[in-house]
């Protein structure tokens, strides 16, 4: 009898666990490379619509982010549901779009100034009333090359019909 | 005097670091997006400019509405359309081909209609919003209105450089990509303005309407 036992309790290998760390750090390596830090804070919501006819934004230096939707819950009591625009880390009016491309321009080397992009992230729900006025304030300053931001995918999938 | 072994650092913890680190870009990493659709807005021209007298025939007509439905003017009819037609429709209208004499257009493809668009270069369409039209909407139409010049911008570069075997879009990526080389870029260049002025993108947008 207990040979029987003794068999069965035979002690199992322990798993060999000296290449964890190697794992570790391969996938730890992955995300330090992927990763882009975030450098404006939302707060605005910022479901961006699809579309899959889209182009590539190269050279992240030369884009100018123009943010809008509705302000997300926690800024909701104090600026309401209505859409509105983000600039850097702010709300901010329509009007205050010149001053703030003017300033994007003022960082950048004045031979880049004619390929800044502007890159309009608006949340799927914005009314276009407010594009049309962030696109007029654009006219006026010049910068006519924009980007509707989207993420890859069919365009009809988000529409209700 | 004697050869005395190095005491062995215990490595143990290290899993954990690394875990502990891992964790951390995990949760602080967001995939930016960073693409979109490219384009370009009309300078403010302050200047007196003359009408320019367009045929009706040529012009495709899109209107969307507060309640994001689409209109459809073009070729003396006006009808609703659905946004999954519209890209069929916009390429229907643009490859017509109905003009005659020096307007006749040799590479369209279509039914020759004489009540829609002449050719590639006379065809314009045009689009107006409603104040209250969704953003998605808006960009879904853009969308399909660009991958219907996209879809004919494809078929006149294929046959135009058949040996090449890219298409327009594959095309106008690899020019744009900065690891291709400086000669191959000038090359493609070339071609792509060939096409770009074969089939140009008229492509207007009204100011919207105010709704009440």
């Amino acid at each position: 009898m207990s040979k029987f036992k003794k068999k069965k309790s035979g002690d199992m290998p322990a798993v060999n666990t000296a290449s964890l760390p190697d794992i570790v750090f391969m996938l730890l390596f992955f995300f330090m490379v992927a990763t882009v830090m975030r450098q404006n804070t939302l707060m605005i919501d910022n479901n961006l619509p699809f579309a899959d006819q889209v182009e590539k934004l190269d050279k992240k230096d030369l884009v100018m982010y123009i943010y809008a939707g509705k302000p997300s819950s926690n800024y909701k009591s104090t600026y309401g549901t209505e859409a509105r625009i983000q600039l850097n880390d702010k709300f901010a009016e329509v009007n205050e779009i010149p001053a703030f491309i003017a300033a994007e321009r003022a960082s950048k080397r004045e031979e880049l100034i004619p390929f800044l992009t502007t890159a309009l992230k608006v949340d799927s729900d914005a009314n276009m009333g407010l594009i049309t006025d962030i696109k007029q304030e654009l006219r006026k300053v010049n910068a006519l090359k924009i980007n509707y931001t989207t993420k890859k995918g069919n365009a009809l999938q988000g529409l209700k019909k | 005097m004697a050869k005395r072994s190095a005491p062995e650092v215990n490595a143990g913890s290290m899993a954990d670091i690394a875990f502990l680190l891992l964790i951390f870009f995990l949760v602080t990493t967001t995939i930016e997006t960073d693409s979109g659709l490219n384009r370009k807005l009309p300078p403010i021209d302050d200047t007196e400019q003359e009408d320019v007298i367009i045929k009706e025939k040529n012009i495709f007509q899109l209107n969307v509405n507060r309640n994001n439905d689409l209109f459809l003017k073009t070729g003396g009819e006006e009808k609703v359309i659905q946004i999954k037609d519209l890209r069929n429709a916009a390429v229907t209208f643009l490859d017509n081909g109905g003009g005659t004499g020096p307007d006749a257009c040799k590479r369209c493809q279509g039914k020759k209609n004489p009540r829609s668009s002449d050719n590639f270069d006379k065809a314009i369409i045009s689009l107006q919003n409603d104040r209250a039209t969704k953003y998605e909407t808006y960009i879904a139409v853009q969308n399909e209105i660009i991958a219907a010049y996209n879809e004919l911008r494809n078929r006149e570069f294929q046959k135009s450089f058949p040996n090449l075997e890219l298409n327009f879009v594959e095309a106008e990526k690899r020019y744009s990509d900065p690891r291709t080389p400086s000669a191959e870029k000038a090359k493609l260049k070339d071609k792509l303005e060939e096409i770009k002025i074969l089939i140009p993108q008229k492509f207007s947008e009204a100011e919207p309407k105010k709704s009440n």
